[in-house]
């Protein structure tokens, strides 16, 4: 380890590059997996990562910690919808490929609305307010069916002969490159944001909102500002989201997708601009793949989101930034078995827990609790003793285990430590 | 005209009078220094003038401008500057990152999102010059949180200078230094804040009677006595009401 912590901040990032490198793997994705199914799962990620990126601008830059931010996503989408239904029936002159950025000025529009009330507080008052705003449009929408099309939503055909490119959309691959194209450009858009005199300023309200002020700013108006163009980008994922999903409604605006995006925040790192990519790419993965397999997969969200605060606050970037300087090292070696200890032992632990929550949930709400539980390609019956005596013998074994592992990697990792600062101190 | 003035001061939390009916004229140019028992109300005072606190009654004019009730950032976009008791200074950032955040709104940058702070070579070069003036250089790119104490308040005295005010408050500058850090940082502040108009509060006797023109003594809320530092060490109220014989075993 350096002696002196260099500053970790966003400029790290490579330059050219990484954004070159960014942009080949959007567009040759598809090439590799061509399913349906992928195709579909990218474009999901690409607007995850637009709506995470957008939050991050709140909580990662700003320090603003909003339980509303679907709120901006879900109006933006709205305004598209609307839109698209204007732009099919030639009232409105806009291509297709244009639709997210109305939908990010409506974003943008509901957000300087929201950003003048929520801005003025900072901290717990703030996080408060927007959990008022996101309760006020969930509750709200359902009374105005013109704008919010009651339960049913809003729909539109993004089938429109008015595009600039030429192509009708119809085919998954299309809206993917459209989805992808958008993506890079909101991408780059925030991670230049970064590098401005406001997101440096963002930066600095978040650490010191005092001493901000007494550099010349009004704290409030930074993080107004900072707040408007979130909601810009937060809108601009709801315009994705009408292009790929054709149809929104009302429980886009409430807290559950404020939760997601918190989650996929918070478990990808706030503190690197990577993270909520990250976290975006995991948690579209999880959701996709996880609700075809079970009921519970909001439960093992949230048992995610609690092992991630409980020992990686920093998230998947901070996990990838410590290890930095072991890769760097050639050391990961050393740490790789006590890792793999680690890795097996919480399986065992994961396994039994998985087998309890599935059998409680079989039992207490599928349409037949009655009927054997398939379970990993084992047929289990919730009334027999096994599963629970092979659940409760996994979970204690298996966390058992896990402590003692947890301790070895502890000491492996103090080592290699103790190894990089030698080397260090002797360069 | 004066530096600063402050007529008729009030500053009230509840029914406690921290401040009351407080007069004080800081002319421009000069080295002022506050000094008084803890508990007199010498860091509420800095607050007020600084914005940070809305004053109960009276009136603070800032070369001729009433200040009274302005918000800080304001109050600094006019030329006022200062630093605070407890290092205040963006913990998160490098040394290089406080200092140019500090030069952005004199630069005409306001809340910009669309330049990028990297090509801003004139602000850049003048970040470079104010960690060279504070002898930071090696520094540059180190987190502040990772600083010693002596360095943070060393950065902090860069940020508060970095904009140029033409008045400039330092709220206990040296406090927690060893005494030749000490030495260090009042030279510093000597060669920073010449030509500038300072008002500074310290409890080291040292550095007030090395540093100051005048010096204003204030007990519980109200000054009792302002003139050079030689008048005020003979002072005998100010020596019965704080500082006692202690003015004479650490200057004389």
């Amino acid at each position: 380890m350096s002696s002196s912590i260099q500053n970790p901040g966003p400029s790290k990032i490579p330059c050219y590059g990484i954004w070159c490198v960014f942009a080949l793997t959007i567009m040759l994705l598809p090439f590799f997996f061509t399913s349906r199914f992928s195709i579909s799962l990218f474009s999901q990620i690409g607007i995850s990562c637009v709506f995470a990126l957008s939050y991050n601008m709140l909580l990662g830059q700003g320090g603003m910690l909003s339980f509303g931010h679907a709120v901006f996503m879900g109006l933006g989408g709205f305004i598209a919808v609307h839109a698209l239904n204007l732009i099919s029936e030639n009232t409105l002159p806009v291509p297709l490929e244009l639709l997210p950025l109305i939908g990010g000025l409506g974003g943008a529009f509901f957000g300087s609305i929201f950003g003048y009330l929520c801005c003025r507080r900072e901290g717990t008052p703030f996080a408060l307010i927007t959990l008022g705003i996101v309760e006020l449009f969930a509750s709200g929408a359902l009374m105005f069916p013109s704008f919010f099309g009651g339960e049913e939503g809003v729909s539109g055909n993004r089938m429109i002969k008015n595009t600039l490119t030429g192509f009708d959309f119809g085919s998954e691959i299309e809206v993917y490159f459209l989805i992808g194209s958008w993506t890079f450009l909101c991408v780059l858009c925030m991670y230049l944001q970064t590098q401005t005199p406001l997101g440096r300023l963002a930066n600095a309200v978040r650490d010191n909102p005092i001493r901000a002020s007494f550099i010349g700013y009004n704290p409030s108006h930074v993080r107004f500002l900072q707040f408007v163009l979130s909601g810009f980008f937060a809108g601009t994922a709801g315009g994705l989201f009408i292009i790929r999903y054709e149809i929104i409604a009302y429980d886009a605006l409430g807290l559950v997708p404020s939760g997601n995006v918190l989650f996929m925040t918070y478990i990808g790192g706030v503190g690197h601009f990577m993270g909520p990519i990250l976290g975006a790419i995991l948690i579209s993965i999880l959701q996709l793949v996880l609700i075809h397999y079970t009921e519970a997969w909001q439960l093992y969200f949230g048992l995610l989101f609690m092992a991630m605060v409980l020992w990686a606050p920093g998230g998947l970037s901070w996990l990838l930034i410590v290890h930095q300087p072991v890769w760097k090292a050639g050391l990961m070696s050393k740490l790789l078995p006590s890792y793999l200890q680690a890795l097996a032992t919480g399986l065992i632990f994961f396994l039994g827990l998985i087998i309890f929550i599935e059998i409680n949930y079989h039992l207490s709400l599928s349409i037949e609790p009655g009927a054997p539980l398939e379970l990993f390609g084992l047929v289990m019956d919730g009334h027999s003793v096994v599963p629970w005596s092979t659940a409760i013998s996994c979970l204690i074994l298996g966390l058992w285990l896990f402590r003692h592992s947890v301790k070895m990697v502890a000491a492996q990792w103090d080592a290699v430590m103790v190894i990089i600062t030698k080397k260090t101190l002797e360069r | 005209m004066p530096a600063l003035t402050l007529n008729n001061l009030h500053k009230n939390f509840g029914k406690a009078r921290v401040i009351h009916g407080l007069n004080l004229t800081v002319e421009k140019g000069e080295r002022h220094a506050i000094i008084g028992p803890n508990g007199a109300g010498k860091s509420t005072l800095f607050n007020l003038i600084s914005g940070l606190y809305p004053v109960s009654t009276g009136d603070i004019t800032m070369n001729g401008r009433t200040i009274s009730n302005l918000d800080s950032h304001l109050i600094h976009r006019l030329g006022l500057s200062r630093s605070f008791q407890v290092t205040n200074i963006f913990m998160g950032m490098s040394v290089f990152e406080n200092i140019r955040c500090a030069l952005l709104w004199p630069a005409g940058l306001g809340y910009s999102f669309w330049h990028l702070c990297g090509r801003l070579k004139g602000v850049n070069a003048k970040a470079e010059a104010i960690i060279e003036t504070i002898n930071m250089m090696e520094r540059r790119d180190v987190l502040a949180d990772v600083l010693s104490y002596s360095e943070q308040r060393t950065l902090e005295l860069g940020v508060t200078i970095a904009s140029n005010p033409d008045i400039i408050l330092l709220d206990e500058p040296t406090a927690g230094m060893s005494h030749s850090e000490t030495e260090q940082a009042v030279a510093l502040i000597r060669k920073v804040t010449e030509g500038k108009t300072l008002l500074i509060v310290e409890h080291d006797m040292s550095v007030v009677f090395d540093l100051a023109d005048r010096i204003s003594v204030l007990v519980y809320g109200n000054i009792i006595a302002t003139d050079s530092p030689e008048k005020i060490r003979n002072n005998p109220a100010v020596q019965a009401a704080y500082l006692g014989s202690s003015i004479k075993t650490t200057t004389c």
